[in-house]
């Protein structure tokens, strides 16, 4: 029994059906790990991008230093130093927001490089154009490269977010709940670790297949010059 | 209590383990690739069919849960069709971390197989070349050069990994970090030591990666 929920093991078929709705409840937790992760990456990201494309090395350079160490290190240590380190600095995060700290800070690194590609790749006629129109730098950027540099940058972001949501079990290690983790406690009350393991994985592939539909159908969608903003 | 200069001595075990799941998963995880980048390439339904299940599967779930799946469920599918099949921790390991970056490695190697341009496959088949050769000789040189840069990624990806072989008690240098802190509570400075040795891994990785990439870009056309 998990969560109050009961389970009955008379065969494999009927302990995956009363199962499912304990799995549900960690997939429901590792959503949530997801879309906090994505977030703190999102907006992590565009600091550093915006810091990597000043034009002072002092500043640009430690920013391209720190992502290349952060891209460079692995999840799981990344996530032991924060749950570890912080408390003794006195910062104390339930798990699951030091998870979704970890999982946004490895992202940044990431998304960072996807938001400097996407403003980057804007031809540079544009920028002269703008100027020629005698547009001010603030409105260049608002209503020429920023709507053109979106149907690049979001296809690329939706990749990332599917790839959070797959790092999101590694958060069981700092005792956080999500589906693996549930999944893994029923394996050990019931010595039946293949049905909730296989389970597991298929609402994953499941999840996956669903959510890189839909980054292909809005990477489709978004118009290819540019979408406007008013 | 310990002195931070001792903690080299078992964080430098545990590296080396680290290093040496890396260079088979890689290896091995290449392997993959290529059989199965290639298999979604070829004509043959069958072959596709089972690459494409391959790619989905692995790439479509989670590293950690294939992990777990082959050290504590795959042992219970053995048990049902009466096969040993259960794994010691470093084969499951090397074997989980190898399928997965193989499914990635694979998407990479079938897009250079496609990049290759249309008319050296139409010049190989003038020649009369058999689509084996045409293989070997045309697309797969012509491809390789474009396959390592992404490649590079990926084993830089695949060191990172490897840090999650530590949860099914394997040494490598995530599980020495954690056995130490259990052993010291100094978690600031072994976490701080051991992120930096996996960057120097990373760097060292990343280095080995670029002369390998210079060492085929030779086979590239044109190039002498």
């Amino acid at each position: 029994m998990l969560f109050g929920i009961a389970w009955d093991t008379s065969s494999n078929w009927t302990f995956a059906v009363s199962i499912l709705p304990i799995l549900l409840r960690g997939l429901w937790v590792t959503v949530q790990a997801t879309v906090l992760g994505f977030f703190i990456a999102l907006v992590l990201g565009l600091v550093w991008a915006a810091l990597k494309m000043v034009p002072l090395k002092i500043v640009s350079w430690p920013a391209a230093v720190i992502t290349e160490f952060i891209r460079d290190t692995p999840l799981l240590v990344q996530l032991f130093f924060l749950y570890y380190v912080l408390p003794e600095y006195g910062i104390i995060f339930p798990a699951f927001l030091t998870g979704a700290l970890a999982l946004g800070i490895q992202y940044s690194a990431y998304t960072a490089e996807v938001y400097r590609a996407g403003l980057q790749a804007i031809a540079r006629g544009q920028h002269e154009a703008a100027r020629a129109l005698n547009l001010k730098s603030v409105r260049t950027f608002t209503h020429i490269i920023l709507p053109q540099a979106v149907p690049r940058i979001v296809p690329a972001m939706g990749n990332y977010l599917v790839s959070i949501m797959k790092d999101v079990p590694i958060l069981s290690v700092v005792t956080v709940l999500e589906m693996l983790n549930v999944a893994q406690i029923i394996g050990d009350r019931t010595f039946n670790y293949l049905v909730p393991l296989s389970m597991v994985g298929g609402i994953y592939l499941i999840m996956t297949l669903v959510a890189s539909a839909g980054v292909r159908f809005v990477d489709r969608a978004l118009p290819k010059r540019g979408i406007p903003l008013k | 209590m310990m002195h931070w200069t001792e903690y080299f001595g078992p964080l430098m075990q545990g590296a080396w383990v680290t290093v040496q799941l890396t260079v088979y998963s890689t290896i091995l995880g290449a392997i993959f690739a290529f059989a199965a980048g290639i298999g979604k390439s070829a004509h043959t339904l069958v072959l596709r069919t089972i690459s494409i299940v391959y790619i989905e599967v692995f790439r479509g779930t989670s590293l950690l849960v294939q992990l777990f799946w082959l050290y504590f469920a795959l042992p219970l599918v053995g048990m049902a069709i009466g096969i040993d099949l259960r794994l010691p921790p470093v084969v499951a390991g090397v074997l989980a971390l190898s399928l997965n970056i193989g499914a990635y490695g694979a998407e990479v190697v079938r897009g250079a197989l496609a990049a290759v341009s249309k008319d050296q496959y139409e010049a190989a088949r003038a020649l009369n070349f058999t689509p084996r050769k045409t293989l070997w000789r045309i697309a797969l040189p012509q491809a390789i050069p474009e396959m390592m840069p992404p490649f590079g990624n990926l084993a830089v990806q695949n060191l990172k990994d490897t840090a999650l072989v530590s949860l099914i008690s394997l040494s490598d240098l995530a599980f020495r970090a954690e056995q130490l802190r259990n052993f010291t509570q100094d978690s600031t400075t072994i976490y701080t030591m051991v992120l930096f040795m996996y960057f120097g891994l990373a760097l060292v990785l990343t280095l080995m990666m670029k002369l390998l990439e210079r060492y085929v870009g030779r086979w590239r056309a044109g190039a002498r």
